[in-house]
C-alpha cells in the first residue's frame, strides 16, 4: 500500500504549544489523517520540535509513521524548507499522494512542491472520492460557493490541500512510529527569514477556521464597543468570533478575524451572521457552513438566502 | 527600482460567473472582465515604491485578447509599460502551467521586485507567488499588509492566523499583497490619455521559447471533470422579530444541539 504523506499543520503563534510544542498540532491534521486512511498508509511529516508530545493524538487518528524533521529552519524561514522536505520524502518513499491543509501556508507549500515535482496540485478541496488506482476525484466549491466542481490530478501523485472543517475527523488506531529524518535544507530555501512573530489578541476562544461555531459581526453591529455583544454571544456558545470586511476596515475588530474572500474561509457546524448583508466576497468565506443563522434588520439582505434560520430584527432589541 | 506587477483579468465577482459546459474552464465571455481586485492593490504598491525610490512599473498579464483592456487600465493608473502573453494554446492552463509561462516572461527582463495579488477571485489558488518564487529561485514574501524596502533589502509584514510575521530578504524577490496594504488610486483623465501611448509588448509562446505542447488544457497537471450549480440551500425559517424572535432563535439553537 502506498504511503500517503500528510504535512502536520502546526500553530506557529508565538504563545502556542509551549513548552514542548505539543499543543501546536491543529485539528485539521486529524481530518487529513481520516482522508488519508482511505487512500493508503498515512505518514505524518512533522517539522520542528513537539512530535513526541503529539504522538498519541496522531496514533489515535491512524498515523502509521511520523517522519520527524526537528530543525529550526522550518519555522525560521518561509514555506520553502517545508516544500523541500516534502519533495525529498515523497520521492524517497514513493508516496501515493500528499495531503496538506488549505491554510495560506499549506497552499504555498503545495504550490512549491508542485513546481519541484511537476505533480498536479488542487487547493481548497472540500471532499475526496475514488481511490488512487482508479483516479482520485476532489471536490471544490468555486465562485463563492455557487458551483461545485469535481477535479482530478493527471500528472504524478496528487497534491491536495484540504479546507479545514470539511470532513469529520474519525479516530482509528495507528502505530505512529516516530522516524527521525535527516534532510539538509538548502541555502536558497532559506532566502526569506521570519524575524518576528507577533500574536494579536485571541483570548481563549477557539481558532476561527477550526471552531464548531462561529459568531460573526458586520457593519450592522454599529461600533467597536458593540463587538462586546458578539463576543458575549460567542462565549455563551463556546464559539469563535468573526467579522465582515466592513467591520474590520472600520477598525472595530482585528483583521485576522475577517471572514471571506480575502479573509478566512470557515466551514463550521453553525455560522451566526449578525448585521452582515451577505456580499459575494463574504459568502465566499462561509457558504459551506453546515447551518447558517442570520440576524439582520433588513429583510431584503442577501444573507437571508443562505439562512436556515433568520431573524428579521434589530440586533439591539 | 524596476518592478513587475502580475495582473490577471477575471470575470467580475459581482456578475453571474460560470464554467463552459464544453471543457469546464472559466467562461470568460459570460461575465464582464475586470482586473482581479487584489491586483489593483499590487499595482498601487508598485507605483508607491517607484514614486519613492525611482524606476518603473511593468504590467505582466497572461490572458486572451481582451486582457489588453486590463493592462491599459493599469497603465492609466501610472505603470510605464505592459507585457501581454497571448496565445490560443494557453486556453485552460492550470496554476502550474501559468506559473511556468509567467516565469518565462519574467526571465526576459531585469527586475528588482515582482508583485502579485495574494489571490485571484476566479481561481483562488493563492499559490502563484510561491510557485513563481520557486521557479525563479527567489525569496517569497507573501500575504504582505506592509512592504518596506531601500532597494537592497526588503521587509514585509505577513498576515498570519494569529496576527502577523515580519519577514526579511534581499532583492530581487517575489511579493504578494493583501487588501489592507493601501488604497488603490483611480486613473486620472490625464493618466487615461497617457496610457494610450504607452508600449504593450504582445508575446506568443514562440517568443517565450515555449512549446504549445507544454501549456494549455491538454498539458495541465489538473483537470476539472464536471461541475454543477450548488443546490440552493433549502429555504430556511425566517421570522420577523416582534419580541418573539429571541425565543424562536433559542429553540432553533436547541434543536440543533448548539446550546
Ligand atoms: C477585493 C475585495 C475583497 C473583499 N473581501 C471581503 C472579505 O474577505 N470578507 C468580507 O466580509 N467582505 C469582503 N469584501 C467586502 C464586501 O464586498 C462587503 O463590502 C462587506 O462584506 C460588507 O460587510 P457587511 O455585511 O458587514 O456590511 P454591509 O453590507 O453594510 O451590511 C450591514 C448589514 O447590517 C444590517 N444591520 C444594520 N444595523 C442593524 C441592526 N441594528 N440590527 C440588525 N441588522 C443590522 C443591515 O441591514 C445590513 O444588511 C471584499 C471586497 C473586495 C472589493
Ligand atoms: N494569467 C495571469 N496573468 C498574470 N498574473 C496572474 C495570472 N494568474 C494569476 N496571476 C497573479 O497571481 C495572483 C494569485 O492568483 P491565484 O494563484 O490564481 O489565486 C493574482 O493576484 C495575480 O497577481
Amino acid at each position: 500500500m502506498a504511503e500517503i504523506l500528510i504535512l502536520a499543520e502546526l500553530d506557529n503563534a508565538p504563545e502556542s504549544g509551549a513548552p514542548d510544542n505539543a499543543g501546536a498540532l491543529k485539528k485539521v491534521t486529524t481530518e487529513l489523517l481520516t482522508l488519508a486512511r482511505g487512500l493508503g498508509e498515512p505518514a505524518v511529516v512533522w517539522t520542528g520540535p513537539g512530535a513526541e508530545a503529539a504522538r498519541d493524538r496522531l496514533a489515535e487518528y491512524g498515523a502509521a509513521t511520523v517522519y520527524v524533521a526537528d530543525g529550526p529552519e522550518y519555522a525560521d524561514y518561509l514555506v520553502a524548507p517545508k516544500a523541500e522536505l516534502l519533495a525529498q520524502l515523497a520521492a524517497g518513499h514513493d508516496a501515493g499522494a500528499v495531503l496538506l491543509a488549505a491554510s495560506p501556508e499549506g497552499r504555498e507549500v503545495a504550490g512549491r512542491l508542485a513546481v519541484r515535482t511537476g505533480w498536479g496540485v488542487l487547493t481548497d478541496v472540500t471532499g475526496l472520492a475514488g481511490d488512487l488506482d482508479t483516479g482520485l476525484v476532489a471536490e471544490q466549491q468555486i465562485f463563492g460557493g455557487a458551483i461545485t466542481v469535481q477535479a482530478q490530478v493527471r500528472s504524478g501523485p496528487p497534491i491536495i490541500a484540504v479546507r479545514p472543517n470539511s470532513v469529520a475527523a474519525e479516530p482509528a488506531p495507528g502505530a505512529a512510529t516516530l522516524t527521525p529524518v535527516d534532510v539538509t535544507v538548502s541555502g536558497p530555501a532559506k532566502a526569506a527569514r521570519v524575524t518576528r512573530r507577533v500574536q494579536e489578541e485571541r483570548g481563549s476562544r477557539p481558532e476561527l477556521t477550526e471552531a464548531a461555531i462561529v459568531v460573526s459581526g458586520g457593519r450592522g453591529v454599529g461600533g467597536e464597543e458593540n463587538f462586546a455583544l458578539i463576543e458575549g454571544l460567542a462565549d455563551a456558545l463556546q464559539a469563535a468570533v468573526g467579522a465582515s470586511r466592513a467591520a474590520v476596515d472600520a477598525g472595530w475588530y482585528p483583521h485576522q478575524f475577517q471572514v471571506g474572500q480575502t479573509g478566512k474561509t470557515v466551514s463550521p457546524q453553525l455560522y451566526l451572521a449578525v448585521g452582515i448583508s451577505g456580499a459575494i466576497q463574504h459568502r465566499a468565506g462561509m457558504q459551506t457552513s453546515k447551518t447558517i443563522m442570520v440576524i439582520n434588520k433588513d429583510p431584503e439582505a442577501p444573507i437571508f438566502e443562505l439562512a436556515d434560520f433568520g431573524v428579521v430584527g434589530d440586533l439591539f432589541k | 527600482m524596476n518592478i513587475t506587477v502580475c495582473v490577471k483579468q477575471v470575470p467580475d465577482t459581482w456578475s453571474e460567473r460560470t464554467l463552459r459546459p464544453a471543457d469546464s474552464t472559466v467562461d470568460r465571455d459570460a461575465a464582464d472582465p475586470v482586473i482581479n481586485e487584489l491586483d489593483e492593490f499590487a499595482i498601487e504598491e508598485g507605483l508607491l515604491l517607484t514614486e519613492k525610490l525611482g524606476g518603473e512599473v511593468t504590467i505582466l498579464s497572461m490572458g486572451p485578447d481582451r486582457a489588453t483592456e486590463s493592462i491599459r487600465k493599469a497603465l492609466s493608473m501610472g505603470a510605464a509599460r505592459g507585457v501581454h502573453v497571448c496565445d490560443d494554446a494557453l486556453h485552460g492552463s492550470d496554476a502550474l502551467v501559468t506559473s511556468a509561462v509567467l516565469a518565462a516572461a519574467l526571465a526576459r527582463n531585469q527586475f528588482d521586485l515582482v508583485i502579485l495579488g495574494s489571490e485571484s477571485t476566479d481561481a483562488r489558488t493563492g499559490m502563484l507567488a510561491a510557485m513563481l518564487a520557486e521557479r525563479l529561485g527567489l525569496p517569497q514574501l507573501t500575504f504582505a499588509s506592509r512592504v518596506d524596502t531601500d532597494g537592497q533589502q526588503i521587509t514585509v509584514r505577513r498576515l498570519a492566523e494569529y496576527g502577523y510575521d515580519m519577514v526579511e530578504a534581499g532583492l530581487p524577490a517575489v511579493v504578494s499583497v493583501v487588501e489592507k496594504i493601501n488604497e488603490p488610486r483611480y486613473p486620472s483623465f490625464k493618466g487615461i490619455m497617457a496610457a494610450k501611448k504607452k508600449p504593450v509588448d504582445v508575446l506568443s509562446l514562440a517568443d517565450l521559447g515555449l512549446d504549445p505542447g507544454q501549456v494549455g488544457l491538454a498539458a495541465s497537471a489538473t483537470v476539472v471533470g464536471s461541475f454543477a450549480q450548488r443546490p440552493p440551500r433549502q429555504a430556511g425559517t425566517i421570522v420577523a422579530d416582534e419580541g418573539a424572535g429571541g425565543v424562536g432563535a433559542a429553540e432553533f439553537l436547541a434543536t440543533g444541539k448548539f446550546i
